[in-house]
């Protein structure tokens, strides 16, 4: 039978994919067509979402946009067999886009029915935990330490050395949390693997607790995200109605287990000593490092905190060998980065490729330049901590040491775009807004220090005695980059310093004459 | 968005159902606001003394998260996304227009008690922004007219039901 694919990504379903697949399925019923309608996740090329694709001899033929309102058309245009229509992009793996891309961590994504283990299995999952379980749990940790992989929440820990730690912890219990808070605007890559290929966070936790001995896992996703809740919980059920999760997983000595919990929109949450706190029940307030979570994580045990896309990759370099996965890259950062263009870009969606890339091949080739059509002004990467850069850096490559250099921040590999129609100054404004909003209030310089922050570029964006307010937003940040306690109060400066570096026109306003 | 009156009785049961579990705080804050819409002041005591905590602990978590709501909203929430990807297609002036249409600010119900404003910051569709939020339903590319469609749809599926 003709499988015909739409996906059931939040993305594709803010633009009526739903719609697409109730009116293909009646379409079809009316039609007497023998087809199967599969609802995968998204491959992420968004500007072409809700993408419809059909299975055909030669390959899987991809049709998008499309509306409700296409469907009597593509039935007629014969498009089961691959039909010509204005909206056929062809072979769906030819489109450039998808072609140029490196997909290491995201290979199964968009392809797979994302609750069908059989699916996934065929695609070669669970290779990886099956690698694992032939090897010593030190081994394991070595395998993923030979590989270079870093933390990709954010702050590019290695991530083998995190585990070390926790393997050497002698603890009656131990826990992986998987961090899937992903607060930071412009980032989107954990949301697509819960709702696209949740079963290869499944696994990678799996390794992750066959390797340094914990039995239960939790994963900790955002209430922003209800649908990928939602998905994940459900392919947990699955796993464990299939053995890959409970007592004894694949037929092995190891138990592992994994529990799924909600946060309640708190940015902080994201933070992994904060999150930890948000666990146990309580408010998400920063705790005091040392003792590190690895060694007195949650409930006081050694706990492997780890970003979504780390322990996802972690099946990768099991199944395919540490040396594959380190290949790829530059310097220090080594393997895959899933990009995230986002904001006003024309073809916004994840690109996975090598780390090394530079931000222009990003920007410009792939992204295709702002979708307003204006020119580019600035690109903020990183999310609401991380830097905004002005168009002539744009030759920066995509690596945590190079963007360190020039004052950026890689963050959890979100880019998003602004033409010149941005205010810098209002964006600095609300970079210390957003930080009075979410400082969870523990030390001074974040908690006074953002909401002087406000009232300092408000006096700015009024023109009032700009060159003395820029002098005291200066010192400012200065504060509170050197007396937080934690990175929201300590790099809030760093979106503000950047705007006033790179973009000084737009602190300096006239002064209002004759105000009233 | 199905809210039920409060009910001492059914808030025991949610309690009761997720205690057990290991840090059972926000499962059970969660299951309160989906049953009542809110998490309702006679419920914090409930849940103190069920988690062996103080009210004023349980109060100071409630009040942490955005999440938690104390008061019941109106039959339909619409969050909009404030976030920096969203600024950069115009959320601000989409904000000042829903603001001004609704007459409502953001945390605030319409008089009629159809629909509530919420900000929120980023909902992962950010390379289709600006992205808002009608009760679970994500929505794309939005502009007021999108948003009034939805609501309609919303409200004709209420009064169906
Ligand atoms: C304010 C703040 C917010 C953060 N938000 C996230 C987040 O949403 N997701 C994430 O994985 N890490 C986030 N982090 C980083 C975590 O603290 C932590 O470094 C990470 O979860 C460790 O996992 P990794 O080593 O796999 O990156 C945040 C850090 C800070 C300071
Ligand atoms: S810097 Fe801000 S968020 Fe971090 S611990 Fe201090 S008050 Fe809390
Ligand atoms: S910034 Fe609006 S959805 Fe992410």
């Amino acid at each position: 039978m003709t499988r015909i694919f739409v996906p059931i990504d939040s993305t594709a379903l803010s633009l009526d994919a739903e719609e697409v697949a109730e009116a293909l399925a009646q379409g079809l019923q009316r039609k007497g067509a023998q087809a199967e309608i599969v609802r995968n996740g998204s491959r992420g090329l968004f500007w072409l979402e809700p993408l419809v694709e059909v299975e055909t001899p030669a390959g899987r033929v991809g049709y998008g946009p499309v509306t409700p309102a296409d469907v009597p058309g593509l039935l007629a245009a014969n498009f089961l067999e691959g039909g010509e229509h204005p909206l056929r992009l062809g072979l769906v793996e030819e489109i450039p886009y998808l072609k140029r891309q490196q997909r290491l961590t995201f290979a199964r994504c968009g392809i797979v029915d994302p609750l069908s283990l059989s699916d996934y299995e065929a695609h070669g999952g669970y290779r990886g935990l099956a690698k694992a379980l032939t090897l010593e749990p030190a081994a394991i940790v070595e395998a993923v330490t030979v590989s270079g992989l870093r933390g990709r929440g954010g702050a590019g820990f290695p991530t083998g050395i995190k585990w070390k730690t926790v393997l050497g912890a002698a603890s009656d219990q131990k826990y992986i949390v998987c961090n899937a808070d992903e607060g930071d605007s412009g980032t989107f890559a954990d949301r697509l693997l819960l709702e696209g290929d949740p079963f290869v966070l499944i696994e990678g936790m799996t390794i992750a607790g066959v390797a340094v001995g914990a039995t239960q896992g939790f994963v900790y996703i955002r209430s922003e995200y209800p649908h990928s809740f939602r998905t994940f919980k459900q392919a947990v059920q699955i796993a464990r109605d299939e053995g890959k999760l409970g007592r004894r997983i694949l037929g092995s000595p190891h138990d592992f287990d994994i529990e799924v919990r909600l946060g309640a929109g708190a940015y902080i949450c994201g933070e992994e000593t904060s999150l930890l706190e948000s666990l146990e029940g309580k408010r998400g307030v920063i705790r005091f490092k040392p003792p590190l979570p690895a060694l007195q994580g949650l409930f006081g045990k050694p706990t492997v905190v780890n970003n979504l896309i780390t322990l996802a990759t972690v099946p990768f370099i099991l199944s395919e060998g540490a040396e594959t996965y380190r290949d790829f890259g530059m310097g220090r950062s080594r393997g895959t980065l899933p990009v995230q263009l986002a904001g006003n870009v024309k073809y916004g969606g994840l690109v996975e490729l090598a780390f090394g890339v530079t931000l222009d091949t990003l920007i410009n080739d792939f992204g295709g330049g702002t979708r307003s059509g204006r020119p580019l002004r600035a690109v903020q990467i990183g999310g609401p901590l991380g830097a905004y850069l002005p168009v002539s850096l744009l030759g920066l490559p995509m690596d945590y040491e190079a963007l360190a250099a020039k004052r950026g921040m890689l963050g959890h590999g979100g880019m998003v775009l602004f033409d010149d129609s941005v205010d810098m100054a209002r964006q600095a404004r609300f970079a210390m807004e957003f930080c009075a909003l979410e400082s969870c209030g523990k030390c001074t310089p974040c908690r006074i220090g953002s909401t002087r922050g406000v009232e300092v570029l408000d006096r700015i964006i009024a023109g009032r005695d700009p060159d003395k307010q820029t002098a005291l937003l200066r010192d400012l940040c200065e504060v509170m980059t050197d007396g937080s306690l934690c990175a929201l109060g300590g790099l809030t400066p760093l979106p503000v310093l950047s705007a006033l570096e790179h973009f000084p026109e737009d602190f300096k306003r006239p002064v209002p004459a004759a105000a009233e | 968005m199905g809210v039920m009156p409060w009910s001492a009785a059914r808030a025991a049961e949610l309690i009761e159902q997720y205690r057990s579990q290991a840090g059972p705080c926000l499962p059970i804050l969660h299951a309160l606001q989906e049953e009542f819409g809110h998490v309702p002041s006679e419920a914090v005591p409930m849940v103190a003394e069920a988690l062996n905590l103080s009210r004023a602990e349980v109060h100071g978590v409630v009040s942490f998260y955005h999440e938690f709501r104390r008061t019941p909203p109106g039959r339909h929430v619409l969050k909009l996304c404030r976030a920096e990807a969203c600024q950069s297609v115009g959320t601000d002036r989409l904000a000042a227009e829903v603001k001004a249409h609704f007459g409502i600010g953001f945390h605030e119900t319409t008089a009629d008690g159809k629909l509530t404003l919420e900000p929120v910051f980023c909902l992962g569709n950010c390379a289709c922004g600006p992205a808002a939020m009608l009760d679970d339903r994500v929505l794309g590319r939005v502009d007021l007219k999108k948003i009034e469609q939805h609501l309609a749809r919303h409200v004709a599926e209420e009064r169906k039901a």
